[in-house]
């Protein structure tokens, strides 16, 4: 396969693909009563072109682990088929495992009594990493995720962060060309997190070929570093999109704030009689006034202001409302993510 | 979203074959070194082997020793003892960090990534063999030459190269036994621990640790030659305390058997973790976090 050919596969496919786990013996897996089975993909396709880091966003339970561990060979789908760069994941393993490599959050993996630079030098060896080009992508890594200092500390003494880290720098070091991301900064504090997002968009920038499928709760992460993103929910693909997309996708109307003065309590009424404007709520904040209009179109903003300064008004500041990525995936996965929402305020 | 069809390389040449082979054993090479490498640091890192490997063992080989002594036996006893000290140490590595290994490293998450990696599971499993077998002989010799030098016992060895080709196959059919159960593991969880608790003792009777294999009889020492510990212990000892025990066959015989177990053990591993791969991958069992 020519160069320019290969350009023009994607960096991941996935066609149908379905897995169902079968609980056996009187044994349950995920709430399945023996004989039974749970069904936690149901008919994904997915495309991620090369050069984007793609989230796949869904509440716990809801497939993306399951979906990576088919893509990363651990797991056989059900059915349907998934490729990756072209390769089939079931039958070009091999190939397959040469150019892909995983981080999961919270992941433990490794030998405590190792120090950082022996455990990566022994991953490097995995993908058959001559010891001098490893030692010298070892020292690179490491300086570049703040861990310059730690090469030769036991990996036990490590905190969480920087664990992860290294782990980030152990996927890093056979220099795969497609990485799966496995919500990796789950229970890291503000900055190891965005330690790891950075240097997530530092690798990725530094070659065109690379990819990242990245699953994450954290729906400002995926707002930060995805290109792409789509909403797994019951195993089955809800939306797909830009982030952007998925935004104004679930916004009916266009919404904007502005900040007021000199307002007559009759200037609200006279707003909702407007063509194009669907709403008009008002709220006093100290001496001003604070409008919220929602419109037919963005379009209608310039002549309703134009309204509002005819009748007397002023407007002092307008502010587009834009609806957060965490309220779009609230919308398409329903009241089940509430949960999960506050769990993430309190992560931030 | 158009289909991909499945790629349809055509069969490589010979050249490219004998390349391709090249690379993956050198793949397999840095591998097996790679994983044996925490195993043979892990021995300078952690002291205390010294007292739980080494001066443990010595305890319970003193009092079977202690025993022979007031019962007035041959000294060449008390280094039938003491050679079985030494050899437990590797049925103990075996056990717990051969057969169990595969459990503990899905636990810790390892297993997913050794099995994302390019070269072959059995290399990483020969890496943990060859890493253990090492660090184990590191105490085994321990524990031989401070027994023997506790007791003074000396040995008068037939046929050096002999007992190293015996010691040896009996060394790789046992880490070949390990090997295999290590990829059955995979099908358990939280049974692992109760399964090895109740397979180690009954062994080191079994395979004749502290008493010549012999003695349990005909039937019990066919069963027993099952396991490679106990062919290559009643081989080893035939050849440094010749015509003095009792014997279950000839050392000769006893090294041929052996290295049929090296085949079996061997093959079988490879066998079972291909076909445990296969079903786990179906079965969800390579991982512990899932959906």
């Amino acid at each position: 396969m020519s160069h320019s050919a290969q350009d023009t596969v994607p960096a991941i496919q996935t066609i149908d693909v379905r897995r169902v786990y079968q609980a056996r013996g009187g044994r349950s897996i995920g709430g399945a009563q023996a004989g039974k089975g749970v069904t936690a993909l149901d008919g994904v396709s997915l495309t991620v072109q090369r050069g984007e880091i793609f989230g796949l966003l869904g509440r716990n339970g809801a497939g993306k682990t399951t979906l990576i561990k088919i893509l990363t060979t651990l797991l056989a789908p059900s059915g349907g088929q998934a490729y990756i760069d072209g390769m089939d994941v079931t039958r070009d393993v091999i190939k397959v495992r040469q150019i892909i490599a995983m981080v999961s959050g919270g992941e433990q993996s490794g030998y405590g009594i190792l120090t950082v630079r022996e455990q990566l030098w022994m991953f490097a060896q995995f993908y058959g990493v001559p010891s001098k080009v490893a030692h010298a992508r070892i020292d690179e890594l490491l300086s570049a995720v703040g861990l310059g200092d730690q090469a030769n500390q036991k990996v036990y003494a490590l905190s969480t962060g920087m664990r992860q880290r290294m782990n980030l720098c152990r996927a890093l070091v056979s220099d795969p060309e497609i990485l799966f991301l496995d919500e990796p900064t789950v229970g890291l504090d503000v900055e190891a997190s965005r330690a790891v997002r950075e240097y997530v968009r530092k690798w990725m920038g530094e070659n065109p070929r690379r990819t990242v499928l990245l699953t994450t709760h954290y729906m400002f992460e995926a707002d930060e570093l995805c290109d792409h993103v789509a909403v797994i929910n019951h195993g089955q693909i809800v939306a797909e999109g830009t982030t952007d997309d998925l935004k104004r996708g679930l916004q009916e109307h266009a919404r904007f704030q502005l900040e007021m003065a000199e307002w007559l309590p009759a200037f609200t009424e006279m707003l909702r009689e407007r063509d194009g404007v669907v709403d008009a709520q008002t709220e006093q904040r100290n001496d001003r006034t604070q409008l919220r209009l929602a419109l037919l179109r963005e379009e209608f903003i310039v002549p309703t202001i134009a309204s509002i300064n005819e009748a007397g008004g002023r407007v002092l500041a307008l502010r587009r409302i834009e609806p957060t990525l965490e309220e779009a995936f609230v919308r398409l996965v329903g009241d089940e993510a509430e949960s999960q929402r506050e769990g993430e305020e309190a992560q931030r | 979203m158009t289909a991909l069809t499945p790629s349809t390389a055509a069969p490589a040449r010979p050249a490219q074959r004998g390349r391709n082979m090249r690379a993956g054993l050198r793949l397999g090479i840095m591998t097996m070194v790679g994983r044996a490498y925490p195993r043979l640091v892990a021995a300078n890192r952690e002291p205390d082997w010294i007292f739980y490997e080494v001066a443990l063992p010595l305890l319970q080989i003193c009092a079977f020793a202690l025993v022979y002594k007031a019962l007035h036996a041959p000294q060449q006893y008390i280094g039938l003892v003491i050679l079985g000290g030494g050899m437990m140490a590797f049925w103990i590595n075996v056990l717990w960090s051969m057969a169990a290994q595969l459990h503990w490293e899905r636990q810790s998450g390892n297993l997913e990534l050794y099995l994302m990696a390019p070269a072959s599971m059995l290399w990483i499993l020969a890496g943990m063999a060859i890493g253990g077998m090492l660090a184990t002989a590191v105490r085994a010799t321990a524990v031989l030459i401070l027994g023997s030098l506790i007791f003074g016992v000396t040995y008068n060895v037939v046929s050096y190269p002999l007992v190293i080709l015996a010691f040896l196959f009996s060394l790789v059919a046992l880490y070949g036994l390990g090997s295999m159960l290590a990829s059955l593991y995979l099908l358990y969880n939280r049974e692992v621990w109760a399964i090895q608790e109740v397979i180690q003792e009954p062994v080191a009777l079994l395979t004749g640790s502290y008493v010549p294999v012999a003695a349990l009889g005909p039937y019990v020492g066919a069963f027993a030659a099952l396991i490679p510990l106990t062919l290559g212990l009643d081989a080893v000892r035939q050849l440094v305390f010749p015509h003095l025990l009792p014997t279950l066959l000839p050392a000769g015989l006893e090294i041929a058997i052996l290295a049929v177990l090296v085949v079996v053990f061997c093959g079988g591993a490879a066998w079972s973790l291909n076909f445990i791969e296969r079903r786990a991958k179906i079965q969800g069992k390579l991982s512990l976090k899932w959906q």
